[in-house]
């Protein structure tokens, strides 16, 4: 196991040393002076070890950290891994085609779904053209727009949630983001398919909502899903950005603490390390619980269906009432 | 001091002025209007609904303000008063929220930043939400949501329209996520209402942004909005730091709103009760 020091965060750089040393031992063997097969499984293991204790324990600035890395598979990298027969389908025929909202039609396991998702890019160039991964209102109505073609067609949604937030710009503003992102929610609580919402990522405020009304909400063990970044709410908060450590704290917003509050369904594991270790496995992992959660949905008609999402929705609130 | 509390100091001395914007007339006399700056008699102002006569700027109501302006002989019959906020997420900035609840309640003699019930305007029953800025901003956590949405299946059950009026600086952080959820919950109640076609007339006044813009404020069958009220998803100093350029004079208010097709109307508060009434006249045919 080799890394590179620039992909690793700061709290995985004790990872280094032993990986140095690894990396020794196996020069070593390689020259074919001793046996080291024994020194190197150990240090394998002791690697991973250390890894999966880092892991165990992050804290949720940290998670953050994880959910916002730069090698994080994006929506489209998990589409290939996850459906077959993806078709792009672009535009919302009112005024754009917004990249940094994707989505289709596909196969999953032979069935016909659709799904969509936010894009981010991995270099700061595709970054750029993805706009980050933050959509304006344009990419929301093409999501509608293929939200309703599949419920038309009676195809269950899949939708891959990672973004920072829906974006904040002048444009957005005038071709009424708010407006967008309002009728997504009325709309998505009055689809007669299933429909499931991974939050793979980031799940950014009102931008991740906003093609997140699933029947079911699962999300992936290292993803955030929040009101505001923990940047914002200590800069408004707290007064200070600096204090975002404190703001992750407080606004409870990981996986573990989004199912406690009964806010997600399910919590989907990652790769040891993350999600980008290993795109494949972590895609499987997403395949798996999606066909897991979509079967019984399947069963139920469309009437079931809304009073299913309807339910769920409805439910959300912590309040006294005397 | 140190030259960031001093330059920080001199924001908050800046942003006072936006705290001056709560009216607490009684006790004073006369009144500096926020926009021209002319100095109104307050009885003046009060009889004028609360607009500068000199300049047409509308100052915001309270929700018991608005409802006495509104309704036929005053008359609210008030539902779920009772429904107070929680801290159970057991959040702390430089004060816990518990505390805050407490002190918005006092300051504002409010259980939250909203209040629903049942009234009429020119004699049409009507499901009214009032919300209020000065507990918490109108900020939109869990009471706030449930309230709305309480109120509109109540709409539902008895066949009536439904008139919200909002005001909010959008979800409400110390409630994290489940603030989020009330967007859904929300608008997933309009949804019901619309598909019984029963009317809903969003009144957006100022400032109405986040979350609250991006779910029920937004979705009326008749969008309106009083005179100069700033209305958007991010908050003009989000974008500002964003572009990192200059917004375009009259940005988010209303009548720019209104150019973009965003609203039905730009109404004014003196003519706000007729034209509701002539709204809902033409949903309630006798």
């Amino acid at each position: 196991m080799k890394f590179e020091k620039k992909n690793l965060l700061e709290f995985e750089k004790p990872l280094l040393e032993l990986s140095e040393k690894l990396e020794k031992l196996t020069a070593l063997a390689a020259s074919g002076k001793m046996d080291m097969s024994e020194e190197i499984k150990m240090m394998e293991k002791r690697i991973e070890l250390m890894r999966r204790d880092i892991f165990s324990k992050l804290t949720p600035l940290q998670t953050v950290q994880v959910s916002r890395h730069i090698l994080r598979p994006t929506t489209l990298d998990y589409i290939q891994h996850i459906f077959e027969n993806f078709v792009e389908l672009h535009g919302d025929r009112y005024f754009g085609d917004d990249p940094s909202l994707v989505g289709g039609f596909a196969k999953l396991n032979g069935r016909s779904v659709t799904v969509i998702g936010h894009q981010k890019g991995k270099t700061t160039k595709e970054n750029i053209a993805r706009n980050f991964g933050m959509a304006n209102p344009e990419g929301y109505r093409k999501a509608l727009r293929i939200m309703r073609l599949a419920e038309r067609y009676n195809k269950p949604i899949i939708s891959l949630i990672d973004t920072p937030g829906a974006y904040p710009g002048i444009g957005g503003e005038e071709r009424g983001q708010a407006e967008a992102i309002a009728r997504n929610l009325r709309e998505m609580a009055e689809l007669t398919v299933p429909f499931i919402a991974v939050v793979t990522g980031e799940g950014g405020s009102g931008g991740a909502l906003g093609i997140g009304m699933g029947n079911r909400v699962l999300m992936l063990e290292y993803a955030i899903y929040s009101v505001i970044s923990p940047e914002g709410c200590a800069s408004i908060l707290f007064r200070n950005a600096a204090r975002a450590n404190e703001a992750a704290i407080a606004m409870k917003i990981t996986a573990p603490d989004l199912l406690v509050l009964s806010v997600i369904d399910e919590i989907i594991k990652e790769p040891i390390g993350g999600a980008h270790n290993d795109p494949e496995l972590a895609s499987n992992y997403i395949k798996a619980a999606v066909i897991k959660q979509l079967d019984p949905l399947l069963s139920l008609s469309p009437r079931e269906l809304i009073a299913d999402r309807y339910n769920k929705y409805r439910k959300m609130g912590i309040f006294i009432e005397e | 001091m140190s030259i960031q509390e001093w330059f920080s100091r001199q924001k908050e001395e800046k942003e006072g002025t936006y705290q001056r914007e709560r009216l607490d007339i009684p006790g004073n006399l006369w009144v500096k209007c926020f926009n021209c700056h002319a100095a109104i008699y307050s009885r003046d102002l009060e009889e004028n609904l609360k607009v500068c006569p000199k300049c047409n700027y509308h100052f915001k109501l309270t929700a018991r303000e608005r409802l006495d302006q509104l309704l036929d002989e005053k008359k609210f019959k008030e539902i779920d008063p009772k429904i107070i906020s929680r801290n159970f997420l057991n959040f702390t900035d430089s004060k816990s929220y518990t505390d805050r609840i407490t002190e918005a309640m006092k300051k504002s003699g409010l259980n939250d930043a909203i209040i629903t019930g049942l009234g009429k305007i020119g004699g049409i029953e009507t499901a009214l939400g009032v919300m209020d800025f000065s507990f918490m901003g109108g900020s939109m956590g869990s009471v706030v949501g449930e309230k709305v949405a309480r109120l509109i299946e109540l709409a539902v059950e008895k066949k009536i329209p439904v008139i919200i009026f909002s005001s909010s600086g959008g979800a409400r952080m110390q409630e994290g996520i489940m603030s989020l959820m009330q967007m859904a919950k929300t608008s997933a109640a309009l949804g019901r209402l619309r598909e019984n076609s029963l009317p809903y007339i969003s009144v957006i006044t100022d400032p109405t942004t986040g979350g609250t813009t991006a779910s029920f404020a937004m979705l009326g069958d008749i969008n309106l909005a009083e005179p100069g009220a700033l209305i958007g998803f991010a908050g003009p100093r989000v974008i500002e730091q964003t572009i990192r350029q200059k917004l375009p004079p009259g940005f988010q208010r209303s009548e720019y709103l209104l150019q973009h097709g965003m609203l039905d109307m730009v109404c004014e508060r003196k003519k706000l009760k007729e034209t509701l009434i002539t709204l809902l006249g033409w949903f309630h045919e006798v």
